[in-house]
């Protein structure tokens, strides 16, 4: 009993020290570099996403929980943030060049969600591909955000994160 | 039901309004002062100098016609929902979704039988919103009464409540749902007066449109408050009612010779 919290106590310790060590080292090592967007998607051939990277990682869900408001009640559709822009471009295609759920194992929305352990249940209700050209009912829509870039995402569909990538995603929380 | 209790402007609350508005301005005038400027800074987004509303002539409404009906399962998805495997029909026509559905009233008296199409009635004072625990049930500025899906718990209270059957409840997963109107397992919705469209600039329902093509132009849409506008011309010179005038929910659709 006794030696097992001791035990217990040691790995919580060895935990956060070990944790400040990844962060030191990263803080020495090279500037930072592009984070990788989902091969083959639209993002991938974009300058940059709606807002800085960085910026995005951290606030979507503030930006995109501020639009549906703006959208819902007040009814403005050519809003800066929108789900659907986060589809259209990020969304990746398989072999035969349709697309994937963007919700999808491994995927983009997917991958840093499971990451974090944060649920995910916009895509309950809303599209999880871009819309087909000519559907009825999208002929309204007015998307048209043109730039976009995106979210930490390996080649190999699971996510991750190089020790480079976990110093900036640590120093950005510090920071703010 | 007397005819004064169907008008259009109901003005029944507006007294308890002003009182109140009275006894707020006296206590809080810095307050109001403050709300009315931002408010007249907003230019952008829905505004309630518009009513929509929908007039709808039963004599021009043809018995086997269904265009409006198809016209709203294309234009909002409701035909993305598929019929559950093994579903019985009574099942079925019972829990599917359905936004506007063609009625056929006889009178018992004469036999005359008279066919509209009903959907949400756009109601001024909506139970649907006034039951819902949520906040979830709501009427835009424009009187568009919807649903916002993110805070619909399901309860189903809305359904219960609205006296024309206008709500519907999705009962199973969907997928591919259309861009503009999403959708999904557990939430309650009913017609939107197209609000994708309307929101884009466009100035009719994808029911009018259908009904226009058809050739039988018994849907009419438009702003209840301009007064140049098609539709409040017709109320001029139509003699229309709302159904169930007598709970005084003072309806944005009204119909003629009902
Ligand atoms: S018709 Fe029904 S759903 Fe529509 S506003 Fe009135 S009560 Fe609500
Ligand atoms: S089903 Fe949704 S909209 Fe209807 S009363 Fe319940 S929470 Fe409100």
């Amino acid at each position: 009993m006794r030696s097992s919290t001791g035990i217990k106590r040691i790995i919580t310790g060895l935990i956060p020290g070990g944790l400040l060590a990844v962060l030191s080292m990263g803080v020495m090592s090279e500037p930072a570099t592009v984070g990788v967007v989902t091969p083959g998607s639209k993002a991938a051939s974009s300058e940059a996403c709606v807002a800085p990277t960085e910026e995005m990682r951290r606030n979507h869900m503030d930006y995109l929980k501020h639009d549906r408001i703006e959208v819902v009640y007040k009814g403005i559709r050519d809003t800066e943030f929108g789900l659907s822009s986060c589809v259209e471009c990020h969304a990746a295609k398989d072999d035969k060049g349709g697309y994937l759920p963007i919700n999808g194992k491994g995927q983009f929305c997917d991958s840093c969600h499971e990451y974090v352990a944060v649920s995910l249940p916009c895509f309950q209700c809303h599209r999880k591909t871009p819309a087909e050209q000519g559907a009825s009912g999208d002929s309204a829509m007015t998307g048209s955000n043109p730039h976009r870039l995106g979210l930490l995402q390996s080649g190999g569909g699971q996510l991750t994160l190089s020790a480079d990538e976990l110093r900036r995603l640590h120093v950005m929380t510090l920071e703010k | 039901m007397g005819k004064h209790d169907d008008q259009l402007d109901m003005k029944r609350r507006e007294f308890i309004g002003k009182t109140v508005l009275a006894a707020g301005a006296a206590t809080v005038a810095p307050g109001i002062l403050l709300t009315v400027a931002r408010a007249a800074n907003e230019t952008r987004g829905v505004t309630s100098a518009v009513r929509w509303g929908m007039l709808i002539d039963t004599n021009k409404c043809a018995d086997d016609c269904t265009a409006c009906v198809d016209a709203c399962n294309k234009e909002n998805g409701i035909d993305l929902v598929q019929r559950p495997e093994g579903a019985s029909d009574a099942d079925w026509n019972a829990q599917r979704p359905q936004w506007i559905r063609k009625v056929k009233l006889r009178d018992m008296a004469t036999q005359v039988v008279t066919t509209l199409p009903m959907m949400c009635q756009h109601c001024e004072y909506p139970p649907c919103v006034d039951v819902c625990p949520t906040g979830a049930s709501f009427k835009r500025a424009d009187g568009i009464v919807m649903v916002d899906r993110h805070i619909c718990i399901g309860c189903r209270y809305c359904m219960m409540a609205c006296p024309y059957k206008a709500r519907s409840f999705i009962h199973q997963n969907v997928e591919n749902q259309l861009v503009a109107v999403p959708r999904g397992k557990g939430c309650v919705e009913s017609c939107n007066f197209c609000v994708q469209r309307i929101d884009a600039g466009n100035t009719t329902t994808a029911c009018q449109e259908a009904c226009d093509k058809a050739g039988h132009k018994a849907i009419l849409f438009g702003d209840l408050k301009d007064p140049e506008s098609e539709i409040t011309r017709a109320f001029k010179t139509h003699n229309s009612r709302q159904i169930r005038a007598e709970l005084k929910l003072n309806t944005g659709v009204r119909y003629i010779d009902v």
